[in-house]
C-alpha cells in the first residue's frame, strides 16, 4: 500500500501538535539509552576476559561455586581432565585482584593479573615471565608501553610490552601473563590463598574436533571426574561472574518499565489526538475514507514521531556520553542503539493501536449535523 | 432519467424500550440535473433521508437506489467505497482539512480513492477551483479563506470525483443572506451545468427558489411538493 500523504501533511504543517509527545518520546529514548549504555559498559567491563576465552568450556572445581578466585584445579585433577572423552586443548587459568603503582602516576591502577596458556581473542602467546599484555583500559590510567608497574602490596614488577582491546575482568583493567607470573604474584600478594606449582584456578577446554561425543562435553568432563569438577559453557561462565547476571537483570527491568511508559505516553498522546480529530475522521469517512486509512495515519504518524524521538534522544545520550568522566562505564554500541529503536517503535505502535477501536468507532453519518 | 430512487423507505431508531421512527415510508426520486430541496424543521427526519441517500446510513426497511447501484443491501465497506465514487457532500459546517490548501482539499478525494494526486487530478483541482472563482486561492489554507470561499472549496471537493448524485446539509447556514445567495446561485449553475442532480436540506424557505422543486418533511413524513421554479 502507497504511504497515505494526510499524515505527513499534518506533521509538517502543524508540528506543534507534535512537539510535546516528541520532546517526552525523546527523554524517555535517551534515558533508555543511558540505562542500556550503563548496562552494557558494566557488563562488557566485568566480563571481556572470559568473553575473550574461544574454548568451548571452563572447568572449576566442584567447592568453587563457579568462581575463579575460588577455584583450584590440582596437576592430578588436569590429568583426569585432559584424558576426559573429546576433550582437546586445555589450558590452565587464573586471575588476582590488585591495585598497581603506575610510573608517572599518584593513583593506583585497578588490575586484574590474569595467568593463561591458551591465548585468548587478541592476545598473543605467553611471553617470558615478568612480562605482560595490558588491556587498552589501563591507557587510560597512564599504563603505557615499555612501563614497568609495580602489582600489589609486594610490589612485583610486570613490565608492559602491549595492549588488546575489550578484556576487562569485574571492572579491571587485565594484565595478560603466563602461569609462572601470575603465580608468583599471587603468592606474593595473596600468601593466604598462594598456589602449588602446577596449580590453576580453572581450565579452558576445547573440544577435540575428530572425537564424535556421547553428551555435552560439560557433562563429559565432570562425569570422568567423578564430581570434582564443575564444567560451565564459556557463555554459562560469564554469567556466573560476580553481579553479572544480577546487573542485568536489574537493568533490564528498568528498561522494559521505561518502555512500558513509552507505550504509554504513546497511546495517551495518540488517544486525545483521535478524539480531538473525531468531527475531522467523520467527514473523511463520509467523502470515502475507509477506517484501515485512517488509523494506518495514526500508526505512521506514531512512527515517525518515534522515529524523531529517537534521533533527539540518540543525539543527547552520545552528547551525554562524551561530557561524562571515563570511569562512568557508559558504553553506546550500535546495537543498544537499535535495540532501543526497535523497542520505542513497538511501543509506538502497540501505544498508537489504542486508538484503533475509536477510529473504528466513528460514524460517518456523524458529519452531516443533527439538525433534523 | 432517475439518479435516486428511494422507495418505501424507513429508518427506526431504538432507543431504550421505545422505538422512534425517524423516515416514515418515504419514497423520494430524483433526475439526472435536478434539484430538489428538502425543507423541514429540527427533528423532521431530512437529515436520515440525507444519510441514507448518500450511503451514510443504512435504511431499516426499503429500497435505495443510486445511480442504478441498489445500496439497501451494502455493507460497511461496499457503502465507504459507494460514497468515494458515486456521491459528494457539502456539510452544514464547513468541514474542510485544516492543515490542507484548498487545492489539497479536492485532492483528498483522489487520495482517498488511491490516486496520486499526479497531473491530471491537480489539473482538474485547480480548475474546478478557478470555475469555482477561487483560482487564485489555490495555496491557501482554510484558514486564510472568507466563509464563503470556504464553502466553495467544499463544494469543488463534492464535485471533484464527477458524482451522480450531491448532497447539501444546510449549505448556507454559516452564511449571511448575501453570501448564502450568491453561494445557492453557484450551486445551481454547477449542478446544471454538470446535469448532476442534487438535494438540498434547507430550513429556510428563500433558499427553496433556487431548486427545481421543494419537498416538505414533518415527522419523517414526506409530504407535498412544489415546483420552486
Amino acid at each position: 500500500m502507497r504511504l497515505p500523504r494526510l499524515p505527513f501533511r499534518e506533521l509538517r504543517r502543524q508540528p506543534s501538535r507534535f512537539v510535546v509527545a516528541t520532546v517526552v518520546l525523546a527523554f524517555l529514548a535517551t534515558l533508555l539509552l543511558f540505562l542500556g549504555g550503563l548496562l552494557d559498559g558494566l557488563y562488557l567491563g566485568s566480563t571481556g576476559a572470559i568473553r575473550a576465552q574461544r574454548s568451548d568450556a571452563i572447568v572449576f572445581s566442584s567447592s568453587a561455586r563457579d568462581s575463579f578466585l575460588r577455584s583450584r584445579i590440582t596437576p592430578e585433577l588436569r590429568a583426569e581432565i585432559e584424558a576426559a572423552e573429546g576433550v582437546g586443548e586445555v589450558g590452565g587459568l587464573g586471575f588476582v585482584l590488585l591495585g598497581a603503582q603506575v610510573p608517572g602516576e599518584t593513583e593506583l591502577a585497578d588490575v586484574a593479573v590474569a595467568g593463561y596458556e591458551v591465548p585468548p581473542a587478541g592476545v598473543p602467546t605467553p611471553g617470558p615471565d615478568g612480562q605482560g599484555v595490558a588491556d587498552s583500559r589501563l591507557e587510560d590510567q597512564g599504563v603505557q608501553v615499555g612501563d614497568t608497574i609495580l602489582v600489589g602490596p609486594a610490589e612485583t614488577p610486570i613490565t608492559i610490552t602491549g595492549f588488546v582491546d575489550d578484556t576487562a575482568y569485574l571492572q579491571q583493567g587485565t594484565v595478560w601473563v603466563n602461569l609462572a607470573t601470575w603465580r608468583a604474584v599471587q603468592n606474593a600478594n595473596r600468601p593466604d590463598s598462594a598456589v602449588a606449582d602446577g596449580v590453576v584456578q580453572a581450565l579452558v577446554v576445547t573440544r577435540d574436533a575428530a572425537t564424535t561425543l556421547s553428551g555435552p562435553l560439560p557433562e563429559l568432563i565432570d562425569t570422568t571426574t567423578d564430581g570434582a569438577t564443575k564444567t560451565l559453557t564459556v557463555e554459562d561462565a560469564v554469567l556466573a561472574l560476580p553481579g553479572v547476571k544480577q546487573q542485568g537483570d536489574t537493568f533490564d527491568q528498568i528498561i522494559y518499565s521505561t518502555l512500558v511508559v513509552v507505550l504509554a505516553v504513546v497511546a495517551l498522546f495518540f488517544s486525545l489526538l483521535t478524539i480531538e480529530r473525531m468531527g475531522l475522521y467523520g467527514v473523511l469517512k463520509a467523502i470515502g475514507a475507509s477506517t484501515r486509512r485512517l488509523f494506518a495515519g495514526v500508526l505512521l504518524q506514531a512512527v515517525i514521531v518515534a522515529t524523531i524521538a529517537f534521533v533527539v534522544g540518540s543525539l543527547l545520550a552520545l552528547a551525554a556520553a562524551a561530557a561524562l568522566p571515563a570511569k562512568v562505564p557508559l558504553q553506546l554500541t550500535p546495537g543498544r542503539f537499535l535495540f532501543t529503536y526497535a523497542g520505542l517503535l513497538v511501543a509506538a505502535v502497540l501505544g498508537s493501536a489504542i486508538s484503533l477501536r475509536r477510529v473504528t468507532r466513528v460514524d460517518p453519518a456523524s458529519a452531516i449535523g443533527g439538525a433534523g | 432519467m432517475t439518479v435516486l430512487d428511494m422507495r418505501d423507505v424507513r429508518k427506526v431508531y431504538r432507543s431504550g424500550d421505545a422505538d422512534i421512527v425517524a423516515l416514515d415510508h418515504a419514497t423520494l426520486q430524483v433526475d439526472h440535473g435536478e434539484i430538489v430541496a428538502l425543507l423541514g424543521p429540527s427533528g423532521s427526519g431530512k437529515t436520515t433521508l440525507l444519510s441514507i441517500a448518500g450511503g451514510l446510513l443504512a435504511a431499516t426497511e426499503g429500497k435505495v437506489m443510486v445511480g442504478g447501484h441498489d445500496i439497501s443491501e451494502y455493507d460497511g465497506k461496499q457503502l465507504t467505497e459507494f460514497r468515494r465514487n458515486n456521491v459528494g457532500f457539502v456539510f452544514q459546517s464547513v468541514n474542510l482539512v485544516p492543515f490542507l490548501t484548498a487545492e489539497e482539499n479536492l485532492l483528498v478525494v483522489d487520495e482517498l480513492g488511491g490516486g496520486k494526486g499526479g497531473k491530471g487530478a491537480k489539473a482538474r483541482a485547480r480548475q474546478l477551483l478557478e470555475e469555482l472563482g477561487l483560482g487564485h486561492r489555490t495555496r491557501n489554507l482554510p484558514s486564510q479563506l472568507s466563509g464563503g470561499e470556504r464553502q466553495r472549496v467544499a463544494i469543488g471537493r463534492a464535485l471533484f470525483n464527477n458524482p451522480r448524485l450531491v448532497l447539501f446539509d444546510e449549505p448556507t447556514s454559516a452564511l449571511d443572506t448575501k453570501l448564502g445567495a450568491q453561494v445557492m446561485e453557484l450551486i445551481r449553475n454547477e449542478m446544471k451545468a454538470r446535469d448532476t442532480a442534487a438535494i438540498i436540506v434547507t430550513h429556510d424557505r428563500r433558499m427553496t427558489e433556487y431548486a427545481d422543486r421543494t419537498v416538505e418533511i414533518v415527522d419523517g413524513r414526506l409530504g407535498a411538493e412544489a415546483p420552486a421554479h
